[in-house]
């Protein structure tokens, strides 16, 4: 189970966002799962990013590849269920930031992590995809993404180089 | 969300006046896109200069805003900001829509620009 110390109903009822750790290097987060939740954790993290000296052009491509993560707990992994929370940590290291994202919801399905193949553009306006951009985003900006289900909870570790971001062609 | 919009001669000007366009915001964003373009001018120009953030389900969003104002209607973008252009260009979707640098750069003869 997720670390539950942590009181996490505010006085009416409604959800917080705990930080279970801030350091100099590094964050962890508990975050309900929610779309409001997500957004607050991703400016927390924002901030972090900043206290870490990650420039502004990585912290951009941490949020994107973030928002996409744990928008994808939200509306997969936790889909059907009434509530269920996201452990996010965060850790800078000299060339590169380490995150780790569990939840408790339904597995990946097949078992793996999607590959994130780009979408077909060369169709109508009408037919033009309106989604599936969320893993190829993710892939096009993390390296040594790794997906495992552990017992009950899902873990998908990444990486974001801090060198050069990869050229759009 | 706050959107603001200005018409000027055969151009709509929808300026999105919120920082961010995400999985919070996105069906909202496609119902009052739909309501902004309803009728009008056949060019639409969204600038999107005040909006630092976009995920996803924005940009899906986007998409349906320019699959929703009709046959021979027109979708520009305009004032995309750093994160807002990388989204667009990872995902080759800046290839779909004319995007233009700068909302000033369009000629619209604005009043003023506050």
């Amino acid at each position: 189970m997720l670390d539950r110390r942590f009181e996490l109903m505010g006085p009416n009822g409604d959800h917080h966002l705990a930080a279970l750790w801030d350091g100099d290097n590094g964050l962890r987060l508990l975050i309900p799962g929610d779309p409001v939740s997500v957004r607050e954790a991703l400016s927390q993290a924002n901030e972090a990013l900043q206290k870490m000296d990650v420039s502004q052009e990585h912290a951009g491509a941490v949020e994107i590849v973030l928002a996409e993560a744990l928008n994808n707990v939200v509306e997969h992994s936790y889909a059907g269920h009434a509530s269920g929370l996201i452990e996010l940590s965060m850790r800078r290291h000299r060339s590169k930031l380490t995150f780790m994202i569990r939840d408790e919801g339904h597995p990946m399905p097949g078992g793996g992590a999607p590959g994130g193949q780009p979408q077909a553009l060369d169709v109508s306006v009408d037919n033009l995809p309106e989604g599936g951009f969320g893993w190829f985003l993710i892939r096009a900006l993390t390296q040594d993404l790794r997906y495992r289900r552990d017992g009950d909870r899902n873990e998908l570790r990444f990486e974001i180089p801090l060198a050069v971001l990869p050229q759009v062609q | 969300m706050e959107f603001d919009c200005q018409d000027f001669g055969d151009t709509r000007l929808i300026t999105v006046e919120e920082p961010r366009i995400d999985a919070v915001v996105a069906i909202q964003f496609k119902d009052q896109m739909r309501e902004a373009t309803e009728g009008g001018p056949m060019r639409v120009v969204l600038d999107l200069s005040r909006v630092t953030f976009l995920d996803s389900s924005g940009l899906g969003a986007v998409v349906a805003a320019m699959k929703q104002i009709g046959e021979g209607r027109k979708l520009e973008l305009a004032g995309l900001t750093m994160n807002v252009e990388k989204v667009f260009q990872l995902t080759r979707m800046d290839t779909i829509f004319t995007i233009h640098p700068d909302v000033a750069d369009l000629g619209l003869g604005m009043r003023n620009a506050g």
